[in-house]
């Protein structure tokens, strides 16, 4: 039983895991991106689609990257060359993202590909408890795992992390050290936004192998809120999205055991324990030191430089 | 020859005022892309546009039909906006503002005509209202970020309004279908032309200019565009900014929720499944559209319920989604924004070396 449960909790948390990653790469390079909503279903289109036109699962994946890359060059396009607001250009494209799927992924709608199946890794999937839900999983969880150590690794052991977080926490003083605010920006929401992709291609490559119309569900947002729970730290968005996940596969595991207790209430959970999060995460981040970049949703202009 | 972007000195009013115009302008060539990939005639899906919503009575009438809860919702969000609050929840309030008028429609018993709409009226006001104002309270009191709970309590507000209709709200004569009993006549609005025009239109106008009169000729409006523009000023000032927070937001939450007492009195009758087919959301462009000005979302609220009468007609002809609509509202959104640079900025081409 407690196997099940966290090898459901692992399974409905990765999706929100790449998500919230992706954003926290956006975040730290300044930039807030609340378009991940529409990436993550710009990304489940374009890995659905190019699975099923290629018959290449790794195709699909690449495919909901460089599609969600695209996508979110509008967001960079906007917010750091154009100094738009922020928060109406990530709104625009969870819009577009919406419309733009609906549009196109009609055609795919009720077609069925065969998705990412377990592979068990010798040794580690026969630890006790965990064994199963941590490495008797698909390619794409394990991938997952690999990025959160590398954005990790990224971030405070190399020079280009050094730069998305200085770009993020002072831009000025970022641009008099020789980095280039708009290049570190721009990168940082576009090859954010690809990560984000790939958690919609978990949901239409690994979750369910189809194509459903607004299939992401509020997910994008509940990553939004776990960025600021997880700290902008991508340890702490593992621990965040397998909570959300844990609480997803509780949720699901309620319903198969037929409980009398309304589905609809249910599927309520998710949504109101984000916002209890969001609401104790927040209060602890302001009574201690914030982890939140200095310069998170500052449009920056050489010439306002003081 | 070099280019460089440079500020304007000054950003003319010409620029402006056709900014926007020109950003729905492109948006819509660009939209053209979309249709024609998706095998339509952008030609003839606009004309068909433009015939369905404007070019019959019953078309117009129908373009009211759907401008009255954007005027309403759209209030509301530009509410927030003039005091940089950003209220993403307006859809969440109008379902609970149309759960509140449904619960006096079906359980209250008044028999009085406009007893009931008054009591239903107030009944989505506070509902609308206390559902922004939890974030409101929650921005107020430990600066929890009220993009992201608005937004979530979308999720929440459509969920409750679905555990009711699918339980203990259902219509026992309804054949299982998820909806309320059918209102009594006393619970409805005036219809008009014979078409489903409704006496909500009139409120929602009436709305925008007590909403105007509120903003530009009393204490309260003074308080709320000194703090949209400079919250440190708005303290040392001696005004209450938490208390002013949790209003505003309330306040648009509540204007929100007016549109879901608008929905089920004056159109629908009973409360459903989709009461609202995204209007919360549409509300956040024309409340950025509007610039602040509650004529302005009266104007953009009639080109959006156009924008959506000629969606709705295109879905019956080329089976296209109904959420296309929302591709082409980012891609106004879009050019909206990168229009606003154009009027700050210019680029220039200049000559030779380096300019800075």
């Amino acid at each position: 039983m407690f196997e099940i449960l966290l090898d459901a909790t692992v399974r409905a948390g990765t999706p929100i895991l790449f998500a919230t990653l992706g954003a926290i790469i956006n975040e730290r390079a300044g930039i807030i991106n609340l378009g991940i909503e529409g990436l993550m279903l710009i990304g489940a289109l374009a890995g659905f689609s190019g699975t099923y036109l290629s018959g290449s699962l790794f195709v699909g994946v690449i495919a909901a990257f460089c599609a969600t890359f695209i996508a979110g060059s509008i967001h960079a396009l906007i917010t750091v060359q154009l100094r738009g607001n922020q928060i109406v250009s990530g709104l625009a494209l969870t819009m577009f993202g919406v419309g733009v799927t609906a549009l196109f992924g009609k055609s795919m709608v009720g077609l069925t590909i065969v998705g990412f199946k377990r592979v068990a890794i010798p040794g580690l999937s026969q630890l006790p408890f965990i064994g199963k839900a941590f490495f008797n999983q698909d390619l794409l969880i394990y991938f997952s795992f690999f990025l959160v150590f590398m954005i990790w690794f990224f971030l405070y052991r190399t020079r280009w992390g050094l730069g998305v977080r200085s770009v993020g926490e002072n831009p000025a003083a970022a641009d008099t050290c020789g980095f280039s605010v708009s290049k570190y920006r721009f990168l940082a929401v576009t090859v954010g936004s690809g990560f984000v992709g790939i958690g919609g291609a978990y949901l239409s490559l690994a979750s369910t192998p189809m194509w459903i119309e607004n299939m992401s569900a509020g997910r994008g947002w509940i990553a939004v809120a776990l960025v600021i729970f997880a700290g902008w730290s991508s340890p702490r968005a593992m621990l965040g999205a397998y909570l959300f996940g844990g609480i997803t596969a509780m949720q699901l595991r309620f319903q198969a055991m037929g409980t009398t207790i309304s589905a609809h209430i249910l599927q309520m959970l998710p949504y109101f324990f984000t916002i209890l999060v969001l609401v104790i995460s927040t209060h602890r981040l302001q009574k201690g030191a914030s982890q939140q970049p200095e310069g998170l949703g500052l449009p920056y202009d050489r010439e306002d430089r003081k | 020859m070099k280019l460089v972007i440079e500020r304007r000195e000054i950003s003319s009013a010409l620029l402006r005022f056709s900014a926007p115009i020109a950003s729905i302008g492109v948006a819509l060539f660009v939209a053209g892309f979309l249709l024609l990939a998706s095998g339509v005639s952008p030609l003839e899906a606009y004309k068909e546009i433009i015939i369905e919503s404007l070019g019959s009575i019953y078309g117009l009438s129908e373009t009211l039909v759907k401008t009255t809860p954007l005027i309403f919702a759209g209030l509301g969000v530009s509410l927030a906006f003039r005091m940089q609050i950003w209220n993403i929840g307006a859809e969440g309030q109008i379902y609970v503002g149309a759960m509140g008028a449904s619960w006096v429609a079906l359980f209250s018993g008044i028999q009085t005509h406009w007893i009931m709409l008054t009591a239903m009226f107030f009944a989505a006001f506070l509902c609308g209202g206390t559902w922004a104002g939890v974030a409101g309270f929650l921005r107020a009191r430990w600066k929890v970020n009220e993009v992201i709970v608005t937004l979530l309590m979308n999720y929440i507000a459509i969920l409750w309004v679905d555990y009711l209709i699918y339980g203990p709200w259902k219509d026992p004569k309804g054949f299982n279908f998820p909806l309320t009993a059918q209102f009594s006549d006393t619970a409805r609005l005036a219809e008009y032309f014979n078409t489903r025009m409704h006496s909500g239109f009139f409120l929602a106008l009436f709305c925008a200019l007590v909403l105007y009169l509120f903003i530009e000729r009393t204490v309260w409006g003074y308080e709320i565009k000194v703090i949209g523009s400079n919250q440190r000023a708005a303290k040392y000032a001696g005004m209450n900014t938490g208390m002013a927070i949790f209003f505003v937001l309330f306040l648009s939450g509540a204007i929100a929720g007016i549109a879901g007492f608008s929905e089920v009195a004056g159109l629908q009758h009973r409360l459903q499944h989709g009461i609202s087919p995204g209007y919360g959301y549409t509300a956040i462009i024309i409340a950025w559209l509007a610039k602040r000005s509650a004529i302005g979302v009266v104007i953009v609220s009639f080109l959006m319920g156009v924008l959506l009468v000629g969606g709705d007609s295109l879905q019956l002809l080329w089976q296209l989604p109904v959420a296309f609509v929302y591709a082409f509202q980012g891609l106004i959104l879009f050019f909206l924004l990168a229009s606003d640079f154009f009027i700050i900025y210019r680029l220039k081409f200049v000559k030779g070396g380096a300019h800075v």
